[in-house]
């Protein structure tokens, strides 16, 4: 009897395991484990995290976690718009980081007026947060009517904000560099007596609205289902020329957010160098999410942990002394590693596998 | 006897779960035409596809002439090489190229071509067979029908002994089919062997020299035509009698407009998809039809009042009242339904699960800020799942992965579910099953009688006959005749098609 039972229990939890390994967010999730694991093992005191106090005496939380989190913000709420747009109009926006520079232009501009090193702020930072937004967003609506208009391609149409942008930027902030008062750094760093990153806080504001908006609205059926097919959504009395453009200004929204956590870091835009190819790490957290490049079908949860994932990467790099200019190689290295893994073939590969040990064990669920 | 040219033998193919063909036999003359016919499941496909390479099969063998040794069909090209070549039902040439280029892309490892003389080559191939196609023109801008034919041209010349037609005949008007059997008849004469699978009855009683029917993977037979009559092969094919298929008639009587309800009326309706201005009433309770030959106007019409096309001209009263529809959505929101005609084109959302196939349109009509909990469109699901007989794992499944006639079930749920005062059907039995067809059939009529106004098209004259209590004949973008009641007959209906009077002119 206990026997038989025991036999149903491991094959309860085989079942259970194997439902995990085929979960579409096993190998995203298994490579983030996996990079933390190998930063473990280089620094024993990787995970630590403890209380600190900055140069000004207020309470700080340390360590490396911390780090990845807080660096991550930019990515994380960057790739949250990309899979959106990802899904609805099968192609990717690489204007965003030269449009991050635009936001963080208009913002250094609005907080600094023409001076180049006020000690006050010229507006309240509310201000300038949502005029940093509308810009993100008239970026957004340029490229979404290129794209839902005008039916250029994503990459072709963003292509011009892309080669445009940083100059934009610059151009906006009246060709000078101006630091803005140290107060602003509240939002990039940290608010004075609390100890967690603002950053960190920014983002899990901005990952709980899409949680909202994704289960309180239609928005991820409408871009699926214009993603998928959009002449069958047409009859179905959806606009596939509006979605589309929708989530090109839903990006632009991130685009703001993401702007004004990059500039209040340094309190400055330096518009040639900050977010360097920030567009490509975040279409690659999108594809290392397991979402298709070709739109339809997402997932926004995998983009998120792709975008950490990179991070990590990225720190771990760091970490291990790699010379900078060589990080990129690795980068892409690790990553093409881990995209081939998720590539059909590889999978039908282990499908493959798995419905052997299926049918050796006995397993009598299958699919006509 | 004239010589076997293909036989298989004993061919069994087995998937996780479903044994798609067991101990098959089939045998092919040289310069015959076989129907290969069967229910949606019974094996056509399968069986195709062991014989072009495209599915390895688990056992039996294949005998070629001329080949003394069993051949191994490892893929669709090493049959080409053996000279078995296969037109689909959807067309899968290149469309961005030209027709030249699409007639002898792949067949040769040339590093260099001369363009001119292929052109020339290609002229002469299509002009031989009467295909009104220019060899530089690209091959998107053809008509479907013209595409098919290229295919069709592309296989015949690449020196076939066994051609393969599966469905081919499903997207090509009478003169067009007229057309294509001649071209097949003339290869049957030079001695290919030509498997032909489809729907269409008349076509294997106008065309064919012997019969194979399949059932749930089985062999059920092969006939020579004459020894085998209609309603026994559709017998065979359902494995049942066909009192079923008898029982279905509109006894509807036709309305002459005066004591029901008028649902919807165009006055001079015309769009941007060239149709002429048309008038059109359609009453509570009844099942219009627009019958016509394929490009005679008959989805541009549905298309219009839908909104799925710009309205240019005329106006459109729902329930007397004028609308002004400029998008699907404002149709939807008085209350009508379309189910359009292409079904991979238009109508499903392939990556999506039943269930959010099923609620789409309600979805859509009830707003973007208020989506359905998951409960609320699981029991809407399984509501029409139940009610319809759609076949699926559940309700999660990807519609891609269920057969064209569930599919179609999926998307007539969609349309059902937003309870439509007027519905549209625009050939929704097309390339599906008969017993699929038949439900349909039946939930047409059943609907009507519930009060519902239905439209609905089909290339079948008979299944417009059975189903239509009034029909509207259409020819070349004009409508030009209406039939109810007795005058309801295929001939009146051809002969209106061939000779009747355009609406316009008797307007004037």
């Amino acid at each position: 009897m206990s026997r038989i039972s025991n036999k149903l229990d491991t094959g309860r939890l085989a079942s259970v395991l194997k439902a995990f390994i085929r979960h579409r967010l096993f190998i995203p999730i298994a490579f983030l484990a996996f990079l933390l694991l190998i930063n473990v093992f280089i620094n024993p005191s990787f995970l630590r995290i403890s209380l600190g106090r900055d140069n000004t005496g207020n309470p700080v939380l340390i360590g490396n976690l911390i780090n990845i989190l807080n660096n991550a913000t930019e990515l994380v709420i960057l790739a949250i718009g990309m899979t959106l747009v990802t899904a609805s109009s099968r192609g990717q926006d690489i204007s965003v980081g030269a449009t991050v520079v635009i936001v963080g232009g208009v913002i250094m501009r609005v907080l600094c007026g023409n001076e180049t090193q006020p000690t006050v702020l010229h507006a309240p930072v509310i201000v300038a947060l949502l005029l940093g937004c509308l810009a993100g967003m008239a970026c957004g609506v340029f490229n979404g009517i290129l794209v839902a208009k005008f039916n250029i391609q994503p990459m072709v149409a963003t292509l011009i904000l892309f080669t445009a942008g940083r100059s934009i930027g610059s151009m906006a902030m009246g060709g000078l560099k101006p630091k803005a008062a140290s107060s602003f750094g509240y939002y990039g760093n940290f608010i004075p007596g609390f100890p967690i990153p603002t950053p960190i806080l920014i983002t899990i504001a901005v990952v709980a609205v899409t949680y909202l908006a994704l289960k309180k609205t239609n928005l991820g059926l409408y871009t699926r289902a214009v993603g998928i097919n959009d002449k069958s959504s047409s009859l179905n009395g959806l606009g596939p020329a509006r979605i589309k453009l929708m989530t090109f200004v839903i990006l632009g929204l991130c685009v703001g957010i993401a702007g004004f956590v990059q500039s209040s870091r340094v309190q400055t835009v330096n518009p040639y160098t900050i977010v360097p190819s920030i567009e490509m790490d975040v279409i690659l957290a999108v594809a290392l999410g397991g979402n298709s490049l070709g739109g339809g079908k997402f997932n926004m949860v995998g983009s998120i942990i792709g975008a950490y994932t990179i991070q990590t990467l990225t720190s771990m790099l760091t970490t291990l002394n790699v010379n900078t200019n060589a990080v990129p190689v690795f980068k892409a290295v690790i990553i093409i590693m881990l995209v081939a893994i998720q590539t059909p073939i590889v999978k039908s590969f282990f499908g493959n596998k798995a419905t052997f040990s299926k049918l050796t064990a006995g397993d009598g669920k299958e699919r006509g | 006897m004239r010589d076997t040219v293909l036989t298989m033998r004993g061919i069994c193919k087995n998937f996780p779960g479903v044994r798609a063909l067991q101990n098959v036999d089939f045998t092919l003359y040289e310069g015959e035409i076989h129907a290969l016919m069967g229910e949606n499941g019974a094996g056509k496909s399968t069986l195709i596809k062991v014989l072009t390479g495209v599915y390895s099969k688990d056992a039996g063998e294949i005998f070629m002439k001329g080949i003394s040794k069993p051949v191994h069909i490892k893929s669709p090209q090493e049959a080409q090489n053996l000279g078995i070549s296969t037109v689909y039902q959807e067309i899968t040439l290149c469309p961005n190229l030209t027709v030249a280029e699409n007639l002898f892309i792949g067949r040769t490892n040339d590093l260099f071509v001369n363009w001119k003389e292929r052109n020339n080559r290609a002229e002469s191939i299509l002009g031989g067979l009467g295909i009104p196609a220019k060899p530089t023109q690209q091959l998107s801008n053809c008509s479907i029908a013209v595409q098919q034919m290229v295919a069709i041209t592309r296989a015949v010349d690449m020196d076939c002994k066994v051609l393969i037609l599966d469905e081919p005949t499903s997207s090509l008007d009478e003169q067009e089919v007229a057309k294509l059997f001649t071209l097949m008849r003339e290869l049957g004469g030079r001695g290919v062997g030509i498997i032909f699978v489809t729907h269409f009855l008349d076509q294997v009683y106008e065309l064919c020299d012997r019969i194979t029917v399949l059932r749930g993977g089985e062999l059920v037979g092969e006939y020579q035509i004459k020894d085998l009559p209609r309603v026994e092969l559709v017998a065979k094919m359902m494995g049942k009698e066909l009192g079923d298929l008898a029982d279905i008639h509109n006894e509807a009587q036709p309305d002459s407009g005066d004591s029901k309800e008028v649902i919807i009326e165009t006055e001079g309706l015309s769009s941007i998809s060239g149709i002429k201005p048309f008038n059109f009433n359609a009453y509570k309770g009844e099942v219009t039809g627009f019958a016509g030959l394929l490009g005679s106007g008959r989805s541009e019409c549905v298309r219009a009042i839908f909104g799925a096309d710009k309205v240019m001209k005329g106006k459109l009263r729902i329930k007397g009242e004028y609308v002004n529809i400029t998008a699907p959505i404002k149709a939807m929101k008085k209350g009508i339904g379309y189910l359009s005609e292409d079904r991979k084109r238009d109508g499903i959302i392939g990556d999506l699960s039943v269930r959010e196939n099923i609620i789409l349109a309600l979805q859509v009509m009830r707003g973007f800020f208020r989506p359905f909990t998951k409960a609320q469109a699981q029991a809407f699901a399984d509501e029409y799942i139940s009610l319809l007989g759609i076949k699926t794992a559940s309700a999660d499944t990807p519609i891609n992965s269920l057969s064209g006639g569930n599919q179609q079930k999926v998307i007539l749920a969609r349309w059902l579910l937003t309870h439509p005062e007027y519905l549209i059907l625009d050939e929704p039995t097309r390339g599906i099953d008969i017993g699929t067809k038949v439900e349909i059939q039946k939930l047409v009529l059943k609907l009507a009688a519930e009060g519902m106004s239905i439209t609905f098209i089909s290339s079948e004259i008979d299944e417009m006959l059975r189903t239509c209590s009034r029909l509207v004949i259409m020819r070349d973008l004009y409508v030009v005749g209406e039939l109810k009641g007795d005058d309801m007959t295929q001939d009146k209906i051809m002969y209106t098609i061939a000779g009747g009077v355009s609406q316009n002119v008797q307007n004037q």
